[in-house]
């Protein structure tokens, strides 16, 4: 069985390392400001005690106020599991950074996301609809979708 | 944050995938109201004649038993017709084991699963292809008529908006035999159909 990790102590770690990163540690979950994402992505990919070496989810969700982009994070050596948050506020203009220099699988479901959802992810190296078609009206994953 | 979408896409892939999009749109805009099911001629006298009875009837009985299909599996229903084909329920005891790869070779359509807008182009043109004769069986509800994503986004509330439909078979998915039962079904219209008989196109 996978470990969750407590997002208060990996925080603690994240802010010790990366001082000034907007990071805060909440049951197995960690917050992060957009703007740290892949800062923050990185030491979790790469710090030896951590070692989040694969992707297992990445989805967002619609809250009608904000949309909160989720990574569920897995390291197959340590067998432990992390969630990664990022709020971002507002309907329009939406977007955080790729996380594909990091982790290959995040290609599709970045696409993923960013045709049902409507955030772009700046940096991907393929940003175009993967399900409905091109031309196709608004994001259909959307609350506000009729 | 400053994004660019499409950040890295060659141009003329864009191209392709707008020229996708505008036909899956024009086709949407089309299909607002399912075609008529072709049955009205099933009602009429068969004109008396060489072409009529006897010629008629001996080209209706060629044809019933040996229609070649052609595969369009779309989803689960695709494996019941798999199913279907293969040993167990045999369908080559009624001459159609012929799954063929090309429309062109085929005068059955077997319409099996759940048929999204963006694979309706090429459902159409595949219909188009073949050559006349030809007859389509909706297989399973989301043929039919959308079933549970009947009031979806992306869903084709039923195939008969795209092409006319002969032979509708219920079931999510059907079995074999529901199929089988389907395809019979089928037979008797087309040995019904003969060449003094047109069916409208």
């Amino acid at each position: 069985m996978t470990r969750p990790l407590a997002g208060a102590e990996v925080a603690e770690g994240v802010q010790g390392a990366l001082p000034g990163a907007g990071v805060k540690g909440e049951g197995g979950t960690i917050w992060v400001e957009a703007r740290d994402l892949l800062p923050v992505a990185r030491y979790l990919k790469e710090e030896p005690g951590l070692a989040m070496d694969c992707l297992a989810n990445l989805t967002a969700v619609d809250y009608l106020d904000h949309f909160e982009v989720v990574y569920h994070l897995l390291s197959i050596q340590h067998n432990h599991s992390l969630v990664l948050k990022v709020r971002l506020e507002g309907r329009e203009g939406l977007g955080v950074p790729s996380v594909t220099p990091l982790w290959k699988g995040a290609d599709l479901q970045e696409r993923e996301v960013y045709d049902l959802l409507g955030i772009a992810f700046s940096g991907h190296p393929n940003l175009k609809r993967i399900l409905t078609w091109e031309g196709f009206p608004g994001h259909a994953l959307r609350k506000d979708f009729v | 944050m400053e994004v660019a979408p499409f950040g890295g896409v060659p141009e003329n892939f864009l191209e392709l995938d707008r020229a996708e999009g505008q036909g899956v749109m024009a086709l949407r805009g089309k299909a607002q109201a399912p075609v008529p099911d072709p049955t009205g001629w099933l009602e009429e006298e068969v004109p008396r004649g060489l072409l009529g009875t006897s010629l008629g009837a001996f080209v209706g009985w060629g044809r019933k038993f040996s229609v070649w299909p052609v595969g369009f599996g779309l989803a689960c229903c695709a494996m019941e017709m798999i199913a279907t084909a293969a040993s167990r329920f045999d369908i080559s005891r009624f001459g159609m084991e012929l799954f063929r790869a090309s429309p062109r070779q085929a005068d059955l359509m077997i319409v099996s699963g759940t048929l999204t807008w963006k694979m309706a182009p090429q459902l159409k043109r595949i219909y188009d292809q073949m050559p006349e004769p030809k007859w389509v069986v909706a297989m399973g509800q989301c043929a039919a008529s959308g079933g549970p994503f009947a009031e979806s986004y992306f869903v084709v509330p039923g195939v008969n908006r795209l092409v006319p439909v002969d032979v509708y078979v219920p079931g999510c998915p059907p079995r074999p035999e529901a199929l089988l039962y389907g395809l019979m079904k089928l037979h008797e219209k087309i040995a019904r159909e003969n060449l003094a008989l047109r069916r409208e196109p």
